[in-house]
């Protein structure tokens, strides 16, 4: 009973499944290339993902990739993992220890027939960087070099959709950022589907198109990264991103006297500090709530750059000092964090006509 | 080597003959056994298990007495494969290399298992995910990684089959030249008047040679343990 819209999703999965006192009741789709599974340990993510690479079966469910139906209890589908082709990065990396970076690189590479090849090894080893270690052991890698060689083999087996349970999680911050370039590049290169697993907001609004938010076994809510992040009623979840708003926009002009580029989205323009950010990129804006700040009128003599006209969509003020207010800017959803007093003093409500006053932008990508 | 008679030559080179027979016909059915034990869940292991562990435990002339009536040219299993195959193993040094395996069997596979047991699973999950049916991943992961525990096995079994007496002597009896092993040969010249002085000579023999097929378990198992911690070697 699939209709022609789910039958594109380049991701279906809709799985149930019953571990001890746990229990996974996780359904969504997505069209997107990155989608991350986002949510605290013991949420469920790990189990989704080893469901869908096969390593665990669900009692009831469909999960379909890119077209591809890998599992489905209704018609008694059970691809077995060998012949799924999910290219699985796992949290502790998984290098056979009695192989060269070499021997785990083309483990999966020659099991792959050649007419299902779509990489190069020669290819990926010069995409990771992998090139000065194929003749050494794991053992002898460091975790960035163990993360790189297990994304690396992965990719080798030319896999329908890469999975990456938490592959920084094990790393400290500069190695994070390091292999987050990589993984940037790779997705850049090879246009194949990946679901991200991390309870890091920052990798998700770096990476992710899609996310998918997860408590307790089941899918609290997923749709783009844009539109999530900004939601004051999914703190709970995405607290540490501290609440603000993910927008995408385009660069369309370069100061190079102040170092200032001017960015054009969807609700007007943006004046950014960014020395070099590269006309006509499409580039990935992250703003706090609480740099974001509401004025009745445009105040006239300012430092703050950007001033930008929205309306009042919602406000959220559940007790404490502050209180959320969403304001519509031309589609996109500008979350601002004010105090309940001037909520009061301004008199803010829904549908009102304000000016927001962004402070400070950070670039994400 | 001047030190030797033909007679403790022949002995010793029966000895080794015997123990290396026996070796080789066990380490396959105790890899998979090993390999059954420890990954795999199915109705009665522990029966599989106990089993296993009988020659532990069981009197080995217990053991060489079920070995005479099943294996005899009478028994059930040694009178098909004397008429068919042409096949006689009862006081022959081939039934002593049978005796020696059945009791070095619980041994090798000990070893094996634990060291399978070791590994972590999530490599042969990673390996089934990159696109390698069982068969290969046993073949190619479990069974490099567990190759220190397989020489720990062989060793233990070889050493064990070296001082096999009990149901060794019940099968296949104390044969000059066929089935006279080491220990064998040492009770019998403990036996004879005067046989003091050969029976210390074999004894010394048996000391050396266990303790050269240790050291090089110790060195076969120190290599193997570099590799499966992956250290470049």
């Amino acid at each position: 009973m699939r209709n022609a819209a789910r039958m594109a999703a380049m991701l279906n999965i809709d799985v149930t499944k019953r571990l001890g006192d746990f229990s996974l009741n996780a359904s969504f789709t997505s069209d997107s290339g990155v989608t991350a599974l986002f949510g605290r340990s013991g949420s469920g993510k790990t189990t989704l993902v080893n469901a869908i690479a096969g390593l665990l079966r669900p009692e009831r469910g469909v999960i379909e990739v890119d077209g591809e139906c890998l599992y489905d209890s209704l018609r008694g589908i059970d691809v077995p993992v060998a012949s799924r082709r999910v290219g699985y990065v796992f949290q502790e990396g998984r290098l056979f220890p009695h192989l060269t970076v070499r021997g785990n690189l083309s483990y999966g590479y020659r099991l792959t027939r050649a007419d299902q090849r779509y990489v190069e090894f020669a290819h990926v080893v010069e995409l990771l960087g992998l090139g000065g270690l194929l003749d050494r052991r794991p053992g002898n890698l460091s975790g960035g070099e163990k993360q790189r060689a297990a994304i690396g083999r992965a990719l080798l087996a030319s896999p329908r959709v890469l999975l990456m349970d938490e592959p920084l999680a094990a790393l400290d911050q500069q190695l994070k950022a390091e292999i987050l370039e990589y993984i940037e590049r790779l997705h850049a290169n090879i246009r194949i589907p990946i679901i991200y697993v991390t309870h890091a907001i920052e990798e998700i609004v770096r990476l992710a198109d899609v996310v998918v938010i997860m408590a307790a076994g089941s899918v609290v809510t997923a749709g783009k990264v844009s539109d999530i992040m900004g939601r004051p009623e999914l703190r709970e979840q995405t607290g540490r991103f501290e609440g603000g708003t993910v927008i995408e926009a385009k660069v369309v002009s370069q100061d190079n006297e102040y170092g200032l580029a001017t960015i054009a989205f969807n609700g007007g323009q943006l004046v950014i500090a960014a020395p070099d950010a590269g006309v006509g990129h499409e580039i990935r804006l992250r703003v706090r709530a609480r740099d974001v700040s509401i004025a009745l009128t445009r105040p006239p003599d300012i430092s703050v750059l950007n001033v930008l006209s929205g309306r009042i969509v919602d406000i959220h003020a559940e007790g404490g000092p502050s209180a959320n207010v969403r304001i519509d800017v031309g589609g996109v959803r500008l979350l601002a964090r004010i105090t309940r007093f001037s909520l009061q003093k301004l008199a803010l409500s829904p549908g009102q006509q304000v000016y927001a006053l962004v402070k400070a932008v950070s670039l994400d990508r | 080597m001047v030190f030797l008679t033909p007679t403790e030559w022949e002995i010793l080179a029966l000895s080794v003959k015997v123990s290396l027979l026996s070796v080789l016909i066990t380490l396959p059915v105790a890899v998979g056994v090993a390999a059954l034990l420890a990954r795999a869940d199915f109705f009665g292991k522990s029966v599989v298990d106990a089993l296993v562990h009988l020659p532990l435990v069981l009197p080995p002339v217990v053991i060489g007495y079920f070995l005479l009536l099943l294996l005899g040219r009478q028994g059930p299993i040694g009178a098909l494969l004397d008429q068919y195959l042409g096949i006689v193993v009862a006081f022959r040094w081939t039934g002593a290399a049978i005796a020696c395996g059945i009791m070095g069997f619980p041994l090798m596979v000990r070893a094996i298992r634990l060291s399978i047991e070791s590994i972590d699973a999530g490599l042969e999950a990673a390996a089934r995910t990159l696109g390698a049916s069982r068969l290969r991943v046993f073949f190619t992961i479990m069974l490099p990684l567990a190759l220190p525990g397989v020489i720990t096995g062989v060793l233990l079994s070889f050493a064990r089959g070296l001082g096999e007496f009990g149901a060794t002597i019940t099968f296949v009896s104390n044969i000059p030249g066929e089935t006279r092993t080491l220990p064998l040969a040492i009770y019998s010249q403990t036996q004879m008047p005067n046989g003091d002085a050969e029976a210390m000579r074999l004894s010394i023999i048996s000391i050396v040679l266990s303790v050269l097929a240790l050291l090089t378990s110790e060195m076969l198992v120190r290599r193997a343990q570099r590799r499966s911690h992956g250290r470049d070697a």
